[in-house]
């Protein structure tokens, strides 16, 4: 725009060019606009760090103090000698029951919208479906979680139990393990297909063969993240009854409780003051637990996710 | 000789075929059952509820939430949330979305490859953590001290937790957005001398506008869905008269009235008082699922366009 600006007389059009190219105006907006967006960065991160650097440091006493007993211990009434293996077990068996539930009906259901669906009414509402799934908030999968799971089922789960809560995830996370796996099988290239095609083998074989082992990183990268997610979601397990209080056995039908609810519960109870080692600190000490857990699947992913990036540009 | 027999296959593949195909597609359907299951169990509940309540309407806009004396005024619960989904937002867009303006159009290779992951990191943390966060440091340090609330437990806290866990969605959504735009569009904006400031905010920022409305739909549904931190931090214990708009004041999401009915200290675990939680569930399950809907529809518009 500003070149078409008449120019002083007796200047060439040329002059004109070279002396906007030139020119040692500042750019003023230009300058203010990075550092609003500099300051919305460094403030998002330092949010980040923070957040993780009060944990830690709140989390200390009972680590100094505690140590390896706050792993083993189980739950208490006084701050400075509980400890969370309840939890960890109840954590231990929801992550275990997310991904021996998702992994088969995930991949199979996205196989069957990549691999099998044409694209069609019903296909297409498959997908809207999935999709709404994955909006759903936690805290109405807990509802279900409470109805079927923890109500029809009780036969099989044995009500309010660690069962109950490890399908309550699986159910949670399933959308995500689709729609990941549809990515991560997408992405597979089509030559692979036609090859498999084209020396008779049927589309069953050619997924088999070719397919998976090619979208295996993807797919698993999905798997992982939606292991952190079930891990790290507290919502659907106050909705299905999980203990907040003592809890003095680890049972699979039985009551339980997992690392999140202990952060909910502990969050909420006063500190005396003077204690060495408060509730906050316990508290603090089982969301370093968590943050740890979830920070080192998340990190997988994400490495994994790179990986099967980097490989896919040798193609 | 290849015969015709040869080219078909034998029969056990076919067969198992036949077998895997159908094992595929039942997976696939389980994904809606479990969407009719959800509004199944929501609207049978719902109905317990409004059974419950002799269908008595007036309960539902009453003095306030008061689920043991049976009153459910709904203005408290949909005041609470619209309060903190606000605030929420204004937290979430100016940084989410800086965020994904500075990832997409200035930073550099390098900075991209070491800021984006740590973003995602932050979109990992656990809600409850970020309750934690609320309730320790965000409650003491920064709103007690500058606006001096009746209870450190309010609405503003919990919002502002609520945001810091929005940042991560908005800026992904938003960035996937101005990446959609075409480089074509930058080259031609440079190409007549417009300033980079320029090109972002007259070219870019409209050419992206569907998915940035999408990022922002999709970032208030989840504000609005968000569970723990408004529990924990919203500062009403199950039940407290309708605070009006004050942010200052605690206040109970629609989430937070489904927790403290299932969570209750005794065990109501029957009649309109635990009820309550399918109809609020039912509300809640409606809204988000009408806004990621239209959030949908935006996404899909910018797909058509480029």
């Amino acid at each position: 725009m500003a070149l078409m600006t008449p120019g002083k007389a007796g200047q060439t059009a040329g002059e004109i060019t070279a002396a906007q190219l030139t020119s040692s105006k500042r750019d003023v907006s230009g300058m203010v606009m990075l550092v609003a967006l500099l300051f919305t960065l460094i403030s998002t991160l330092l949010v980040l760090f923070v957040l993780i650097g009060r944990v830690i440091r709140d989390a200390m006493p009972v680590v100094t103090g505690e140590g390896s007993a706050f792993l083993t211990n189980t739950i208490g009434s006084n701050p400075a000698t509980t400890g969370i293996w309840p939890g960890l077990f109840g954590s231990f068996v929801i992550g275990l029951g997310v991904v021996v539930l998702t992994i088969p009906i995930g991949v199979s259901a996205a196989i069957y919208l990549e691999e099998y669906a044409k694209p069609n009414v019903i296909t297409n509402a498959l997908l809207v479906n999935i999709r709404n799934l994955a909006g759903v908030p936690s805290v109405i999968y807990g509802v279900l979680g409470l109805i079927i799971f923890v109500g029809w089922l009780k036969p099989v789960t044995g009500g309010s139990s660690v069962i109950s809560a490890a399908m309550t995830m699986a159910v949670l996370v399933l959308p995500i393990v689709i729609i990941t796996s549809m990515e991560a099988i997408r992405a597979v290239p089509d030559g692979l297909r036609d090859a498999g095609f084209g020396v008779g083998s049927s589309r069953w074989e050619v997924t088999r063969d070719h397919v998976l082992p090619y979208a295996a990183p993807g797919i698993l990268t999905g798997i992982v993240l939606s292991l952190a997610r079930a891990l790290g979601e507290a919502a659907p397990l106050i909705m299905l009854g999980a203990v907040t209080g003592l809890l003095p056995e680890t049972s699979l039908t039985g009551r339980f409780t997992a690392i999140p609810m202990l952060i909910y519960s502990w969050s909420g109870r006063p500190d005396v003051p003077g204690e060495e080692i408060g509730w906050t600190n316990a508290a603090a000490a089982a969301g370093l637990v968590l943050l740890f857990l979830v920070l080192t699947f998340n990190a997988l992913a994400i490495y994994l996710r790179n990986r099967f990036e980097k490989s896919r540009v040798g193609q | 000789m290849l015969t015709i027999q040869d080219l078909q296959g034998n029969r056990k593949q076919a067969n198992r075929e036949r077998l895997m195909r159908r094992l595929f597609g039942l997976a696939a359907i389980i994904s809606i059952a479990i969407s009719v299951l959800i509004l199944y169990v929501l609207v049978d509940g719902a109905i317990d509820f409004m059974v419950g309540i002799n269908w008595d309407w007036s309960l539902l806009s009453d003095t306030g939430w008061f689920p043991r004396r049976e009153r459910f005024d709904l203005r408290t619960i949909i005041t609470g949330s619209i309060i903190m989904g606000t605030v929420a937002m204004f937290v979430a867009v100016p940084f989410g979305l800086g965020t994904a303006i500075y990832l997409s159009e200035y930073a550099s290779r390098r900075v991209r490859s070491i800021v984006k992951p740590v973003i995602e990191v932050l979109a990992g943390i656990p809600s409850v953590i970020v309750g934690f966060f609320a309730l320790k440091v965000i409650a003491p340090d920064f709103v007690d001290p500058i606006f001096n609330p009746t209870t450190s437990r309010n609405m503003l806290v919990a919002g502002l937790g609520i945001g810091i866990l929005v940042i991560p969605i908005m800026a992904s959504l938003s960035e996937d957005a101005l990446s959609a735009v075409p480089g074509s569009l930058r080259e031609a904006s440079y190409g007549v001398g417009a300033k980079r400031v320029t090109t972002v905010v007259k070219v870019v920022i409209p050419a992206a506008v569907s998915g940035l409305v999408a990022a922002f739909i999709i970032s208030v549904s989840r504000a609005i869905g968000e569970t723990m931190v408004a529990t924990m931090a919203g500062g009403f214990d199950g039940s407290g008269p309708y605070t009006g708009w004050d942010v200052l004041a605690p206040g109970l999401t629609m989430t937070a009235a489904m927790t403290n009915a299932a969570g209750g200290t005794d065990a109501v675990k029957a009649g309109p008082a635990f009820d309550v939680l399918f109809f609020v569930g039912l509300l809640l399950f409606l809204i988000t699922l009408a806004l990621n809907s239209i959030g949908a529809r935006f996404v899909n518009r910018v797909r058509q366009k480029y």
